[in-house]
């Protein structure tokens, strides 16, 4: 196997990364579902390479699974939800972007110096990425806080499944099969629920937006 | 084996049955008749543990030992009492106009696939699968919360999802880097996952990377056992389901949590040379008993307020579990089991009293004792049960708790004696006068299924006066498994 | 100093001087295609600097001596980037004088000199065009240091011909760090070069015009050299950027014949490297004066991260 496999790993996952920032900076709700694919391929195709590089064949099948689940069936509901409930427009973030962006930075830093002892100790190939899949797991859980709009919490939800997606290729190759198929069924419902939630959310609120979902407290 | 596959097969094809049959009339009974099936499953199971010890199944991925055991047998009897009680409530909530028949469809199936969640995550051997199992739990149980459609159950539902998604997240990452470890040890192909394997040689995983997939692991599972600070989620889901969906979520879900929860503490224990996970878990523990016991005192929502008295006891099992040793972990284990039966009974007389009063808030709800007498002792004994009054269960498993973090951790037992005051007398000043108070609400005509109420009550009753002693002998078992042993 | 970097050293100023008004000419030509116009051709700006060159220069009556002199300093400036950005060879015996970070503050010098006449006269355009370059200026900097970090991680010098030197001629391997330096490059580029998103060349709108506004008040021969020099800028950006991303081709010392195949093969990423840009300004539309903080901050953060992610992975 050559450097370059290795490095061309290393590079998908910088793509990730740089995706899950294009994200926490980005304010239109199709935007953030473009991205949201466009990480998913990234994903596919590093999950694809490590396959490849260590032959291991039941890294293709879970490539598989992303590719059906997280570029093509996730992305076309998503697109058919807000093109049903017409929520193309921007979304105004509760911090601006500016301080989220440095708040980003600050938990890159964070998940860097977390992993850099422990992906030392990774067999994996992918291992020197540990630390952009855990970065890209506080990114996405960074958006969900920051974001008000029901749609965007969403993908920031799924977005952060794939960051776990790449932890367990680059932490080792992969999970067993079984668990594998079940994180995918998971989410599959997840989203399904999603879906139907939002709806629901729109008929009793007239509106997507998580704000008003503040009703239950604690005085 | 076979008795395994019916233990995690009947709930499942019971889900399979009332997701067709659900809105009809029967269902309720169909309902029960699963659970009560699913109960009979396990004791058989269980009546194979004690006879003939730990049972693994399909290549291992499941397995049956003292620890679970006895919590499988909890979860598919309170499973089968609230399937009992939720059968007068639904048909109630139904004439109320509250639950359409679609409703009622999705909340049989979810009901009984909700209960095969738990059974899925208690009895596997793999880590992954738990996960995969807790997080479908969460997702029938967001579907349940939800069954009701108002902006305020929405509200909860949404709550619930993202928080615990993401909380759970957390988990998944903690499990892959549990993974991480245990593949440099066992192999790739030596079933990496599997508990038992990873128990056998916990001593030889690395330390740096168990310390950091348990710190993933304790906020993942934390939050869906509701420690604070992860525990926003948990009042609202509690309030704003049905109530039987109050009771199964407090009696069994945060329990199954802390199963999870246990389970990757043992192997962390194993790992490490320091009591990290002792000190987390006792510190959040306590940080959960002594927040919630003052949220307590702020709640109008009668079921908001026996919520934060669930998240109140979590955070004394975790802390119990957290100081270690045999009588605390022996008397976790106790307060595991006498807190899901008096909560979920709780639940049940709860879940009475606000559809006769019409409403959850507890100054309008008065003179249940004169409504419906049962309903009014069923609340006071339970909540006297939940405040650890003698001779219930709770006491005996709080006092061992007390007496234990007296003696090796004196610095905890102020908080903790402060918690448990102010708690009995935020309840207790609450219960009191919606028990005894003057009411006119008359009387209503339907009689109350009160069975479960007082079944429950009557074993946390028993459990305080007398451990039955293959119950004692069991929990002995299954702390020793938790000290590493 | 060998002869042959003399001569080296020679022919890419020279080049620099001769090409960079070209390299405007083509990207307005690229420009106009893609927007399906009638372009003027490229060899427009040569035209206009004929022109300019011949006409008189008008200078304010209240001017002192720096509005008259900052055209120099600015020309001379962006001359002296171009010539220690190494382009066609890594010998260059100019080039020990400047590392990166004098490259960073040669662009810094000239934009003091810029916005100080800018001022000079008191109109208020200069004075507005003059805050808003600093504005861009204070953020894009740091971004442009940051980029230029990253490329000298790698090589483990800020001198910019060791930088090419191991860019170019290293085994093949790819660096994420650069994939993130790439963009934010990019992004600072477009910016301090007053190109779309950040400011629009082609218009004299006074609500959004930067450039523009610097150098509203020249004319004749100062206005000539200022918009040489912002060609220069360009094609000193352009050139640091294929020299820190794309770096094949460029000669090394003693070789005579690849400072012949390095002339072309500059041309060739020149042209390419200009027609990507009219792309990027045809497809971008141009962005408010308040979310250019926003961009460059982004800019700036992608870069921190190209560094973070060579230390990480690199470790």
């Amino acid at each position: 196997m050559s450097p370059l496999v290795g490095q061309t790993i290393n590079l998908l996952a910088a793509i990730l990364l740089m995706l899950s920032f294009a994200m926490i900076s980005q304010r239109r709700i199709l935007s953030l579902i473009h991205l949201f694919t466009a990480q998913g391929v990234t994903l596919v195709a590093a999950t694809l390479l490590v396959g490849y590089a260590t032959h291991q064949p039941h890294l293709y099948i879970s490539a598989g699974i992303t590719l059906a689940l997280k570029v093509i069936l996730i992305p076309l509901l998503l697109h058919r939800v807000i093109a049903r409930l017409d929520v193309r427009w921007d979304v105004e973030t509760l911090i601006n972007i500016p301080t989220t962006m440095i708040i980003g930075i600050a938990l890159v830093i964070f998940a860097f110096n977390l992993a850099l002892p422990i992906s030392k100790l990774s067999v994996s190939i992918a291992r020197g990425t540990l630390g952009i899949a855990l970065a890209c797991v506080l990114l996405s859980f960074m958006m969900m806080i920051t974001r008000s709009k029901a749609v965007p919490q969403v993908i920031g939800f799924l977005s952060m499944e794939n960051g776990l997606f790449f932890a367990a290729t680059s932490a080792t190759y992969g999970m067993p099969m079984v668990v594998e198929l079940g994180i995918a069924l998971d989410v599959l419902v997840g989203i399904l629920i999603f879906g139907v939630f939002m709806f629901h959310i729109r008929e009793q609120f007239d509106s997507l937006d998580i704000r008003h979902l503040e009703k239950l407290k604690d005085d | 084996m076979e008795t395994l596959l019916f233990v995690l097969g009947i709930p499942l094809f019971g889900s399979l049955v009332l997701a067709f049959t659900g809105q009809r009339d029967i269902a309720r009974e169909i309902n029960v008749a699963f659970s009560l099936a699913t109960f009979i499953a396990t004791c058989v199971l269980t009546g194979e543990v004690i006879s003939g010890g730990p049972i693994f199944a399909w290549h291992r991925e499941f397995f049956i030992d003292p620890l679970n055991v006895f919590l499988v047998t909890l979860t598919a009897f309170v499973g089968l009492t609230t399937a009992i009680f939720s059968r007068p409530y639904m048909r109630i909530e139904r004439d109320h106009g509250k639950m359409t028949p679609t409703r009622l469809r999705l909340y049989h199936s979810m009901y009984q696939l909700f209960s095969c969640t738990m059974l899925v995550a208690l009895t596997t051997n793999n880590l992954g699968i738990l996960w995969v199992a807790m997080e479908a739990a969460t997702l029938t149980t967001v579907l349940l919360v939800s069954v009701y459609r108002t902006p305020a159950s929405l509200e909860a539902a949404w709550k619930y999802f993202i928080l615990c998604g993401v909380g759970i997240a957390q988990a998944l990452f903690g499990t892959v880097l549990l993974y991480m470890a245990a593949e440099k040890v066992v192999g790739v192909d030596g079933g990496a996952l599997l508990w038992t394997n990873l128990a056998a040689v916990k001593g030889r995983l690395d330390p740096g990377i168990i310390t950091l997939a348990f710190a993933f692991l304790f906020i993942g599972y934390g939050t869906k056992v509701g420690l604070v600070p992860m525990h926003n989620w948990l009042p609202d889901a509690h309030a704003e389901g049905p109530t039987p969906v109050s009771a199964v979520l407090s009696g069994l879900l945060l329990n199954v949590a802390v199963y999870a929860l246990l389970r990757c503490k043992v192997l962390t224990d194993g790992a490490l040379e320091s009591n990290l996970a002792g000190q987390l878990m006792m510190g959040f523990g306590l940080l959960s008993v002594v927040i919630a016991a003052f949220f307590l005192s702020r709640q109008k929502d009668v079921k908001r307020m026996f919520a934060y008295s669930s998240i109140e006891h979590m955070g004394l099992i975790t802390f119990a579990f957290g100081m270690g040793g045999p009588i605390a972990t022996y008397a976790g284990l106790l307060h595991m089991t006498v807190h899901s039966l008096i909560k979920s009974a709780i639940f049940f007389a709860v879940g009475h009293a606000t559809q006769k009063a019409g409403t959850q808030i507890m100054s309008d709800i008065r003179g249940l004792i004169k409504v419906s007498p049962t309903v009014g002792w069923g609340m006071m004994l339970g909540s006297l049960a939940i405040l650890g009054m003698p001779p219930f269960g709770v006491f005996a498993s709080e006092f061992l708790i007390l007496t234990t973090a007296m003696r090796e951790q004196p610095w905890a037992t102020p908080f903790l004696l402060l918690a448990l005051g102010v708690a009995f007398a935020a309840v207790f000043s609450r219960v009191q006068p919606m028990v005894f108070g003057e009411t006119t609400v008359k009387p209503l005509a339907h009689p109350p299924a009160l069975l479960p109420v007082f079944i429950h009550l009557g074993l946390g009753l028993m459990l305080g006066l007398y451990i039955p002693p293959y119950l004692d002998a069991w929990y002995r078992q299954a702390a020793r498994l938790m000290m590493g042993a | 100093m060998t002869r042959l970097g003399v001569v080296s050293q020679l022919l890419e100023i020279g080049l620099a001087l001769l090409l960079a008004p070209l390299l405007s000419g083509w990207i307005n030509q690229c420009r106009a295609w893609l927007q399906n116009k009638s372009a003027p051709g490229f060899l427009q700006p040569y035209r206009l600097l004929h022109k300019l060159f011949n006409k008189e220069s008008v200078v304010a009556e209240h001017a002192s001596p720096l509005f008259r002199s900052a055209p120099y300093i600015v020309f001379g400036c962006m001359a002296l980037a171009c010539a220690i950005v190494p382009t066609l060879s890594t010998d260059l015996p100019l080039s020990p004088a400047a590392d990166a970070i004098a490259l960073v503050g040669l662009f810094a010098l000239a934009r003091v000199f810029i916005s100080l006449a800018a001022m000079d006269i008191g109109t208020s355009f200069g004075t507005l065009g003059a805050r808003r370059e600093m504005l861009i200026g204070f953020l894009a900097e740091p971004a442009l240091l940051m980029v230029l970090f990253s490329a000298s991680l790698i090589s483990k010098s800020t001198s910019l011909t060791t930088i090419v030197e191991t860019l170019a001629h290293r085994d093949m391997a790819i660096y994420p760090s650069l994939a993130f330096a790439g963009v934010a490059f990019t992004m600072v580029s477009l910016a301090e070069n007053a190109r779309v998103p950040v400011d629009n060349p082609a218009t004299h709108l006074e609500l959004t015009m930067i450039h523009e506004a610097l150098i509203l008040e020249y004319s004749g021969r100062h206005l000539a050299l200022l918009e040489w020099a912002a060609s220069l800028k360009l094609f000193a950006y352009s050139c640091t950027g294929l020299a820190l991303f794309f770096p094949w081709g460029v000669a090394e010392a003693e070789a005579p014949l690849a400072l012949l195949v390095a002339m072309p093969m500059l041309v060739l990423k020149l042209a390419i490297g200009g027609a990507l840009l009219a792309f990027l300004e045809t497809l971008s539309a141009k962005m408010r004066i308040f979310r250019v903080p926003e961009f460059l901050a982004t800019a700036f953060l992608l870069a921190v991260i190209g560094l973070l992610v060579n230390i990480l992975v690199g470790a």
